[in-house]
């Protein structure tokens, strides 16, 4: 209990740059589900002249996924009581011919002017509209929410960093009677600092051990994952292996580097 | 006979103008037993420390063990330090660690198995009559008992050389005489080299010894 309550400020700090990364991964993981959700609910519109096959919008740009044509029945049906039949026939004629684009992936705003660009060097394409607008509004709100994160976790990282280098120089103080006294009857540095790097690993998976039981808990009760369904975006915020083991080396590292900064740093009492 | 320590124009400084040994040269033969006394600040402990290394020549020559200790490395000053036992006025025990660790430390360092370690520190538990505090911690003993634990870790592991800097300094006289037996009986029995830093040589010691004495940054030999 004594030797928890020593080592605590360290624990939390660490857990805090391990929260900090899995909550960037965690929003990541949102942003990356939350685009296939739109990509499946976004298309671009052509209007061309002429009739294309699936194949043939395939082979104009790799992001196409697939291809619908819009009927115009419905139109045309609408102004049956409005024109004669043979003027019907004729619009019938020349109407052009409308058709939906799906892409493969959500595609940034850049793409989709190049896409545009792509389709419009066919004669045949008359106009294609991306819905660029819409689009570039909710991305860019979502790149932002990103950015947003990833700076967050950057400075609660960078601060949290400069605690443990704190608290660690707290621990070589406290130490420091006993490396010096091993320094004397000829110990390595290794052996110095045993006490100090054993520590720091149990620190470390301390800390990786109120990382995951947190997130089980956040996953075990949906805190999270329920809201996030209601909007149809299915995500999964915590993997327990790859997560686990990324946490595991972050705070490891972290926590080694640092001790070994230390010990580096340490000059022995003359 | 074989030198331990030998100095030749030895200066000892910790700043780059200041002299606290100067120009000393001396020898002290393979199991002998020297005091080396000296007013406070007159650089007897400094002196002590160079042996040891944690203070460099500032100019000459001194080896150590056969050590030459001008510029020496990380790992060639860890390698002489596992053979000297070194007992302080302030014990320098470690206060985490139980009396049977502290005086197992430098057999931990030297890398023995715990059965041989294990054995060797009851053995010297029993020599300083302390087998009955093994397990206690070092701020629950005496200081006479302290510097017993400090005496029985100074010997743990067979040194060449025992450098001792005011052991008896903090003690009673009861303790004072317990530790001067116990370096006499290192140096009698086990042929160990005894380097003694001290203001008053103790009366009524049984081993004939060396006395250098140090005043204005020189080494004189008194006996």
């Amino acid at each position: 209990m004594k030797s928890l309550k020593n080592h605590i400020s360290l624990i939390i700090a660490l857990f805090t740059v391990l929260a900090s990364v899995q909550i960037y991964v965690a929003v990541d993981r949102t942003i990356a589900a939350y685009e296939s959700h739109l990509k499946n609910d976004y298309s671009v519109i052509v209007v061309a002249n002429k009739a294309f096959t699936p194949q043939e919008f395939k082979t104009m740009s790799s992001m196409i996924e697939r291809s619908e044509p819009i009927s115009t029945a419905q139109v045309l049906e609408r102004l049956k009581g409005e024109m004669s039949e043979k003027n019907l026939a004729l619009l019938k004629l020349t109407l052009p011919k409308f058709y939906r684009i799906y892409l493969n992936r959500f595609p940034t705003p850049h793409e989709i002017n190049g896409l545009q660009k792509k389709l419009q060097k066919n004669s045949s394409i008359e106009r294609v509209e991306g819905f660029s607008q819409t689009h570039d509004t909710v991305y860019k709100l979502m790149l932002l929410f990103k950015d947003v994160v990833q700076v967050f976790s950057i400075a609660i990282a960078a601060v949290t960093s400069l605690l443990i280098l704190k608290e660690m120089r707290l621990w070589q103080f406290q130490h420091a009677e006993r490396m010096n006294i091993m320094a004397l009857f000829g110990a390595p540095v290794w052996l110095r600092s045993a006490v100090l790097f054993r520590l720091a690993i149990v620190d470390a998976m301390i800390a990786t051990l109120i990382l995951c039981f947190s997130f089980f808990i956040i996953d075990y009760y949906a805190i999270l994952t329920l809201p996030l369904k209601e909007i149809g975006i299915s995500v999964q915020l915590f993997n327990f292996i790859n997560d686990a083991l990324r946490s595991l080396a972050i705070s490891l590292g972290i926590s080694i580097v640092l001790t070994f900064t230390i010990v580096m740093f340490h000059r022995e009492e003359e | 006979m074989d030198k331990v320590i030998v100095a030749e124009n030895l200066s000892l400084s910790y700043k780059e103008f200041e002299t606290i040994i100067s120009k000393a040269t001396f020898s002290i033969d393979a199991g002998s037993f020297v005091f080396i006394t000296g007013a406070s600040g007159s650089g007897k402990s400094t002196l002590l420390k160079s042996f040891y290394g944690a203070i460099e020549p500032r100019q000459g020559q001194l080896s150590v063990g056969g050590v030459k200790m001008n510029h020496i490395g990380t790992s060639k000053l860890n390698f002489l330090r596992r053979h000297i036992g070194i007992v302080f006025q302030d014990y320098k025990l470690i206060k985490e660690w139980t009396i049977e660790k502290n005086v197992m430390l430098p057999l931990i360092i030297s890398g023995y198995t715990s059965d041989v370690s294990g054995a060797q520190v009851q053995k010297l538990l029993a020599h300083v009559k302390l087998t009955h505090q093994a397990g206690k911690y070092p701020p629950e003993l005496s200081g006479g008992e302290q510097q017993r634990v400090a005496m029985a870790r100074a010997l743990a592991h067979n040194p060449i050389l025992i450098l001792a800097d005011e052991p008896t300094g903090n003690l009673d006289e009861y303790s004072s005489s317990v530790i001067w037996s116990l370096l006499e009986g290192a140096n009698t029995q086990l042929k160990t080299t005894v380097v003694v830093v001290t203001h008053h040589i103790p009366e009524g010691l049984k081993v004939p010894y060396k006395h250098y004495h140090i005043e204005f940054g020189n080494i004189n030999e008194i006996s």
